[in-house]
């Protein structure tokens, strides 16, 4: 987004766009029954075709915070087959990649993002991202949003190596709704992008934007006091409606039951450490966990609560100073939760931050280190891959380099975590999606075909 | 306190009483970066001395008894320019009460003037000063006419008189903003723009008639912009919208324009550069972000750079941080290892946040630039300016050295270890 049209904004929907929640529930239906053969909507996605690839001679990190120099990366059948050295055999009929001098990584993943509900061209059309009628509407789901066209979906891969991404409802409700996760591959359909097995997340919202939204028409909540008292009166029905037979079908409540059943995770929109404390009580007293706080600016302060909560911490490198709540945000935030031994993730939150996840990350390790915190680049690596694939429930299927993983990959020119480097190849599940050297591996969607610039290396 | 803090706290000290005097000195050893475009230099010398560049270069010679700074290992630079920024005129952008970037429920536009609102004691010019920052221009908001206002060239110094240049030019929306502030559509845009420099020439001519639509402030103000003695910076994004900014000087030849935004610029490259016509421009911009700029791509700025077009980085506005500018110029260098991308030099990059943008805001050779007589704005770095791991260690503004320090950085101090010790976190500071 320009920063002028940001700055328009910067009250309204763009603020507003800061904030998430993840429910993964397996299930969409009442019960939360696991499985997405019982879930409506279900994901259609099926890898398409790749090659059995050896990729050789790279500096592999793993996602898991290790690395590897001189690495072997096998994968075949949209599965990782193996992750070794130099001396790891390759198996006959695998084309070999010469990778010395470049870079492995998993595939990038961005916890929040608002591709295709906030899609290019932002025009009034498109504001599908914030259900800004009630401050409570777990009814709604992020995927009904969603409009797979969106141009932004091709440069995060192009140019950020992302391979899977939550999208989020907006910030303006308490309760936001449901998010989606979606492999970052080109669809006719959203049901083409969503993730295989995926939980679903919920996405809620502290501080501003709510009280803002709402208080300016003269409803509640108009005071974080207010949000507060909205958020836990509906926990209670939501308890009251998880504890009964569940029979009668509400859609609010089947997604606040999936919460309380922890089968959907909580992504909660929260830039203050005051207003985070108060949250991780709120979950104690209605029964869930907060997988992550996004936007989290003040997580700095109380890196030793996050710990102990088990609660990730889902941040930009240096944003600060848009709005009150971000007042206090520095760029030492990553570095200084890393070293409390809480999770980091970094996020983008926006159609242009998501292009340089890794470019965030290594000004984040930067930052860290000047102040004397070193965090090896390995282990910067995992706050864009094996964390949040562990915040958004999917780590078992993708976020590191493992036998039996996605073959979610990243093959970068040069150092990711060095402004001079690029994304050279990606591959979703094995199938070859992107190739910087190959200008018909450079997808165009719908709405650029024909138009000025189509097909551009962007 | 540590020796660096104890510094730092002395120089703000120093600065609310008096202006610190400008120091000479020597830095030597140095990976020199010149920021006219030329590659960097190996073991080169900076000679500062009354305020002034004196000399840089690999046989620059220390003059006998100069203090000399040893940057072994070090990268030293001019200060960063950055083109087109809202720095000093907020605290918190979305805090209305403290935010003076438009004025929309003003009766007054183009007459409006950003020097006198700076702040120089605002965070986001410490915290960019911090990041090399040392000369901005600041531009208001389009508030609810097409002409945002004047804005100006400042220096980030920690003294009391950020502005170096006092109504350096005015900024006027073209593009769909223009259409939107202008009723509509970007018909109405043309004919405001048009109606309103005639005011101004009316005024400035024979005389002002009854029948006008600007206020006398509004159309005095435009006067300098129809003589083409300050610059008009023109919003505008799409091809056909840069070709009809361009025309503009049909009607008034002595128009000095600038370009600003042209996401679609690569179209029109040919156009603007046989215009003469410089640009502002986002160096990342890829997305269509609107109908305007169905085009942009990452490679608009290289394209631009390759027809001679002389273009700047910058648009630095909210989020999009001064401080930014150096990974976005870096960026611009990796593009040269993607077929069929159009990227930059590292020294064009370097010179498109330092002297190129300096230039375009009327301090040719005097900002920007490591060249005798230029001012000493001089940044030591740790490393390679433009890599994401690298980071200024000592920023010089006119010969004085100015303190790193802000909110961020004693936030970061304090809770170095969150958990809270005999005493409460407000008691450390």
């Amino acid at each position: 987004m320009q920063p002028f049209r940001t700055a328009l904004l910067a009250a309204g929907a763009l603020a507003l766009s800061a904030c998430g929640s993840a429910a993964g529930v397996k299930s969409a239906s009442g019960s939360a029954a696991p499985g997405d053969a019982q879930a409506p909507y279900p994901s259609t996605y099926t890898p398409y075709p790749g090659m059995p690839t050896a990729l050789t001679g790279a500096t592999v990190y793993d996602g898991k915070g290790g690395a590897i120099e001189g690495g072997t990366v096998l994968f075949a059948g949209g599965e990782l087959v193996a992750v070794g050295g130099p001396d790891l055999a390759i198996p006959e009929g695998f084309t070999r990649i010469d990778a010395a001098g470049k870079f492995v990584t998993p595939g990038i993943i961005d916890i929040h993002s608002h591709l295709g509900d906030y899609p290019s061209p932002a025009v009034d059309a498109h504001m599908d991202g914030n259900e800004m009628t009630d401050p409570i509407t777990p009814q709604v789901w992020a995927e009904h949003s969603v409009w797979p066209q969106d141009p932004g979906f091709s440069r995060a891969m192009a140019n950020g190596g992302v391979t899977s991404l939550q999208i989020l409802p907006g910030s303006a409700n308490l309760m936001g709704g449901r998010t989606v996760t979606l492999k970052n591959v080109p669809s006719r359909t959203v049901q083409g992008m969503k993730f295989p097995g995926a939980p679903y997340g919920f996405k809620m919202a502290c501080g501003e934007n709510p009280k803002r939204v709402y208080g300016e028409q003269g409803r509640m909540p108009m005071t974080r006091m207010g949000n507060f008292a909205l958020n836990r009166k509906t926990w209670i029905e939501a308890r009251e409606y998880a504890d009964g037979d569940r029979e009668e079908r509400d859609l609010a409540m089947e997604t606040l039951a999936g919460v309380l059943d922890g089968e959907i995770l909580v992504h909660n929109h929260c830039y203050r450490a005051d207003e985070m404390a108060f949250v991780l009580d709120m979950a104690e007293e209605a029964g869930y966990r907060v997988s992550a706080f996004h936007h989290a600016v003040e997580s700095y302060k109380i890196a030793d609560m996050l710990r102990e909560a088990g609660a990730c911490s889902a941040v930009w490198a240096d944003w600060y100073g848009f709005k009150m709540e971000a007042n206090d945000a520095i760029p030492e935030n990553a570095a200084l939760i890393h070293n409390a031994g809480a999770c980091v993730v970094i996020h983008s939150d926006d159609e242009n931050g998501i292009q340089r996840l890794n470019q965030e990350a290594a000004k984040a390790q930067a930052d860290g280190l000047r102040m004397g915190i070193e965090i090896a680049d390995a282990e910067v690596i995992r706050w864009l891959t094996l964390n949040p694939a562990k915040a958004m429930g999917i780590d078992v299927m993708t976020g590191s380099l493992e036998s039996g993983k996605m073959a979610d990959i990243v093959l970068w020119n040069g150092d990711p975590l060095s402004v001079y480097s690029r994304p050279e190849k990606v591959w979703v599940d094995g199938a070859l999606l992107y190739d910087a050297l190959d200008p018909q591996r450079r997808p165009v969607s719908d709405f650029e075909l024909g138009q000025p610039g189509a097909g551009d290396v962007k | 306190m540590k020796p660096l803090a104890a510094f730092a706290a002395a120089m703000v000290a120093l600065a609310m009483t008096t202006p610190a005097a400008a120091q000479d000195f020597a830095v030597v050893h140095a990976t020199l970066a010149i920021g006219d475009g030329s590659d960097p230099v190996q073991d080169a010398n900076v000679i500062v001395q009354g305020g002034k560049v004196v000399a840089a270069g690999k046989d620059a010679a220390v003059p006998q008894g100069l203090p000399v700074i040893d940057a072994t290992g070090k990268w030293v630079s001019p200060g960063l320019f950055a083109a087109l920024t809202d720095l000093g005129i907020y605290d918190v952008d979305a805090v209305w009460q403290s935010n003076d970037t438009s004025a929309g429920e003003a009766p007054f536009s183009a007459a409006l003037d950003v020097a006198p609102v700076v702040n120089p004691e605002a965070q986001n010019i410490k915290v960019s000063r911090a990041g090399a920052v040392t000369r901005a221009s600041v531009v208001p908001r389009a508030g609810s006419s097409i002409f945002a206002g004047q804005g100006a060239v400042i220096d980030l110094g920690a003294d009391p008189e950020p502005v170096v240049t006092r109504r350096a030019f005015q900024y006027v929306e073209l593009g769909e903003n223009g259409a939107r502030l202008a009723g509509g559509s970007r018909m109405a845009a043309y004919v405001s723009l048009a109606n309103a420099l005639a005011e101004a020439r009316d005024l400035a001519g024979r005389g002002r008639n009854d029948d006008v639509l600007l206020n006398r402030p509004d159309a005095a103000a435009l006067i300098p912009v129809v003589t083409g003695e300050q610059a008009l910076y023109v919003h505008v994004e799409r091809a056909a919208d840069i070709r009809s900014a361009l025309a503009l000087r049909q009607d008034f030849p002595k128009l000095d324009l600038v370009l600003v935004g042209a996401s679609e610029g690569w179209m029109a490259a040919q156009d603007i550069a046989a215009a003469g016509v410089p640009v502002i421009a986002m160096a990342l911009n890829d997305l269509p972000a609107g109908f305007e700029q169905l085009a942009a791509s990452q490679s608009n700025v290289g394209r631009m750079v390759d027809a001679g077009v002389k273009v700047a980085i910058g648009r630095f506005g909210d989020m999009n941080q001064p401080r930014y500018a150096p990974q976005q110029a870096g960026n611009l260098v990796a593009l040269n290892r993607i077929p069929g991308a159009a990227g930059l030099s590292w020294g064009e990059a370097f010179a498109a946040i330092s002297s190129i943008p300096a230039e375009i805001s009327g301090l040719e050779g005097q900002a920007g630039v490591l060249k005798p007589g230029a001012a000493g704005d001089v940044v030591i770095w740790d490393g390679d300016p433009l890599e994401l791991s690298s980071a200024p260690l000592r920023v010089f503004i006119d010969g004085v050295e100015q303190p790193l320090d802000s909110h961020q950085t004693r936030l970061k101090e304090r809770y170095r270890t969150p958990e809270e010790g005999e005493l409460p976190k407000a008691y450390e500071w």
